[in-house]
């Protein structure tokens, strides 16, 4: 996988410390370099990505080579320490690696980092494949140590998630770490330094896009009167329409921040038109652009600014395929049979949609289910969060009315009651989400005498990226005991008078919590409490089953869980035995008692 | 060149199978390059891993009618990915439902995949978990698929990784698992497994 590709090459240049948290597509690259580590090699799941990046600064500016791994939203909540780390500078190689999603598959965003690094004026590489990546981030790791400065390393889900043979090369030796040392001042920003390395920094960025123009990522190839420029992995998708050679049109493949001026030139040089193919943002597009504007080269370039590709979404092979058909034969567009064979004609009847749900045996699905008996007849607004529990929001559960980023259900749900201070303000929140960025909003809600309702949904664990540890399961990522910090005490210090701590499986328990937390006012929480059912399984208890003789077939359970091993045959309930973990939590929900089991053995 | 794509719900082990395929087909020598579903819709969503196995892959993605093989480990997921099949490609598929919230009605589901698959294998799932658990099926499907020659490289060969993969229980399950879908696709109902050959081979 690419992100394994990406951990062994980190291994092999060198890297001493390894932080992140956790994000779809990033999170394998360090559970790949903690299963592999040899002595030295320090891993951390950091509480959240601001905490990662300044605990890689410190360690980076005392020598040691760095990498920092998060998705692309998480580089919004480690910007600022980065944006000032650039003007600081590293001593060891320090390499940011933020994974973008176009799709976006698994994410809030299509933002895209190398537009960030352009921001940041960062040096960002961009890796087309595994191979590449495995290759590239001792590039990254090499450039940040010359220039002295952080990198952005902004590989994409596709090359994240996707495979290839990768040969193993042997690890490079990097520098031995030099310690810290004060250097007059250097690591202490003030405006006057500031100033000075803005200078720096600005003439750094000028030298690296000359020398880009000779790196071996970024590629120029083919002859022609018509070019096409891409890069990251649309420019796997160009070279399986077009062949490796190019013998049609001249092909450019850009892998790096700052744009590779000298390369881009030659490549327009002679060119009528260019067709850009990448993914998010026209960054490629855009640097053409410029590039023939500053030296008044004559050429059309196409791409998302012109309308000739799509802005939103990811580019796939067949995509990539028509538009550079379209581009080389114009005028016979559509007359040309792509390579291959077309799809079925038969026009597919619509299947039905499966979104992703909450799993069988999710604690989450009782916590909802609980809130949402408690506030029946209730006005009420639920702010949700990121994580597996965003998914309350699918039927027939339906329970979340807003979700924006790491952290803000608890903050909106205080902006919304100062809107609708008649309503309920319902926050949910899971036990990683709540140690990120959650117990700062919670100190707002107290200081400032909000009145919300917090929902903590603890399952121990960060469910949603494949369960990582968080300071509230009591081990690192390192394998080392560490203090379980118990929610309950935290938000007990905080100040958070009424507070309650019931299973989220106790269906009764659980609601006579809520109900209570409705009639106070003032700041509540009630923390739900169950093991998340993809990792605790089916240990120790027996499946349910519905009793066919006692069940009449009103389908309450069906419709009002939403769980996936829950169906209706048209007379009674079904039970999927293969996926009930045996939680219950349907048994309860049964007026006529017909479901059974779900025993502990 | 064969292409391979697995089509399941989240949770199912589409990414396992594809593990499997790919060190079968990288143990005889070969270059794999594929892509996974990670992240949300590991949760019960629709799934789909790709699988590409020759020389000089470029794309780690499968575009839609050119698939040689598709797996499929669910009824509605095996309709939802017909798309990718080649005309003369290959599904092999099981008769195992996951309602999605939305409902499907699986003898219709079933009617429409006869209906547009030509080369068409669906297993009984309910059979494979009898014999050997119903976390053996997807090992079923590919041992199926396997004796219908659909990949490059041998029911031995796979039966190597499964060692390698497992421990020993779950290699003998695994194992036998293999081989009964080998033995179902001898004796499957449909035209290759009646001797029969398709118009188009």
């Amino acid at each position: 996988m690419g992100n394994e590709a990406i951990g062994l090459g980190a291994i092999r240049a060198g890297v001493r410390v390894a932080l992140g948290y956790p994000g779809t597509p990033s999170s394998e690259v360090l559970e790949t370099i903690a299963g592999e580590r040899g002595g030295g090699v320090y891993v951390e799941w950091s509480v959240n990505e601001k905490s990662a990046l300044e605990v890689g600064a410190g360690a980076a500016m005392a020598g040691k080579r760095v990498l920092v791994t998060m998705k692309q939203v998480g580089l919004n909540v480690a910007s600022d320490p980065l944006m000032s780390l650039n003007y600081l500078g590293v001593k060891g190689g320090m390499v940011v690696m933020a994974a973008d999603d176009p799709g976006p598959i698994s994410s809030q965003t299509e933002q895209d980092t190398r537009h960030f690094g352009q921001y940041a004026k960062l040096a960002v590489f961009d890796p087309s494949s595994p191979e590449e990546a495995y290759l590239m981030i001792a590039d990254a790791f090499e450039c940040s140590e010359a220039i002295g400065r952080p990198v952005l390393f902004r590989p994409t889900t596709r090359v994240c998630h996707s495979y290839a043979s990768v040969e193993p090369l042997d690890a490079l030796a990097p520098p031995e770490p030099a310690g810290f040392g004060r250097e007059g001042g250097r690591w202490v920003i003030f405006p006057r330094l500031a100033r000075a390395n803005h200078v720096e920094i600005e003439r750094g960025l000028l030298d690296l896009a000359d020398r880009f123009s000779s790196y071996p990522g970024n590629v120029m190839r083919g002859a022609g009167r018509r070019g096409i420029a891409s890069g990251g992995v649309s420019w796997l998708y160009v070279l399986e329409a077009c062949g490796e050679t190019g013998d049609e049109c001249r092909m450019l493949k850009i892998s790096t921040v700052p744009f590779p001026a000298r390369l881009g030139a030659e490549f327009l040089q002679g060119l009528d038109e260019v067709l850009v193919i990448e993914e998010l943002d026209p960054v490629i597009e855009r640097e053409l652009i410029l590039l023939a504007g500053q030296r008044g080269i004559s050429v059309k370039i196409m791409g998302k600014l012109s309308g000739h590709m799509p802005y939103a979404g990811e580019n796939t092979p067949d995509g990539v395929r028509a538009a550079i058909e379209n581009f080389l034969r114009p005028r016979c567009a559509g007359a040309i049979p792509s390579k291959g064979e077309a799809p079925p004609s038969a026009a597919a009847p619509a299947l039905p949609v499966r979104p992703p749900v909450l799993c069988a045996g999710c604690p989450h699905r009782g916590a909802f289910f609980a809130v949402k008996e408690a506030a029946r007849g209730r006005k009420a607004i639920f702010s949700g969060d990121i994580g597996c529990y965003t998914l309350g929001n699918a039927l027939p559960l339906d329970m979340l009315d807003t979700c924006l980023c790491m952290g803000a259900g608890i903050t909106m749900a205080q902006g919304l009651s100062l809107a609708e201070p008649d309503a309920l303000n319902f926050a949910f929140i899971g036990d990683s989400t709540f140690f990120h960025t959650g117990i700062p909003g919670i100190i707002n809600a107290v200081f400032n005498g909000h009145d919300i309702i917090v929902a903590v949904l603890d399952n121990s664990t960060t469910a949603m990226t494949g369960g990582q540890t968080h300071p509230g399961v009591g081990r690192t990522l390192m394998g080392r005991p560490a203090p379980k910090m118990s929610i309950y005490d935290v938000l007990s210090s905080i100040g958070v008078n009424d507070l309650r701590r019931v299973s989220a499986f106790d269906l009764a328990a659980s609601k006579a919590a809520v109900t209570r937390a409705i009639e106070a006012r003032g700041v509540r929480a009630v923390i739900f409490e169950g093991p998340c059912a993809a990792l605790s399984k089916k240990e120790g208890r027996s499946g349910c089953m519905v009793d066919e003789h006692l069940c009449f077939g009103c389908s309450a359970c069906v419709k009002k869980l939403g769980c996936p091993a829950l169906s209706f045959s048209g007379k009674f309930a079904r039970i999927d035995r293969d996926s009930c973990t045996g939680c219950g939590l349907c048994k309860s929900l049964c007026s006529t008692r017909a479901i059974i089991g779900g025993d502990e053995r | 060149m064969t292409d391979c794509l697995i089509a399941g719900v989240g949770g199912q082990g589409t990414v396992l199978a594809s593990r499997l395929i790919s060190s079968a087909a990288l143990a005889r020598g070969l270059d794999v390059r594929g892509a996974e579903t990670i992240g949300m819709a590991q949760r019960g969503g629709s799934v789909l891993s790709h699988v590409r196995m020759g020389r000089d892959i470029k794309s780690p993605l499968i575009s839609p009618g050119r698939a040689d093989v598709v797996l499929a480990f669910e009824l509605c997921e095996a309709a939802r990915a017909s798309g990718y099949l080649k005309r003369d490609g290959l599904m092999v598929a099981c008769d195992r439902v996951i309602q999605p919230a939305s409902g499907y009605d699986p003898d219709a589901m079933r009617a429409l995949l006869e209906a547009s698959v030509p080369r068409l294998l669906i297993l009984k799932s309910g059979a494979i978990g009898a014999a050997c658990g119903i976390r053996a099926l997807n090992t079923a499907i590919i041992g199926a698929a396997c004796a219908r020659g659909a990949f490059p490289f041998s029911i031995g060969d796979m039966e190597k990784i499964i060692d390698e993969r497992f421990d020993a229980d779950g290699s003998r399950m695994n194992r036998a698992a293999l081989r009964l879908g080998e033995t179902l696709a001898a004796a499957g109902e449909d035209r290759e497994g009646r001797g029969e050959r398709h118009g188009d081979d």
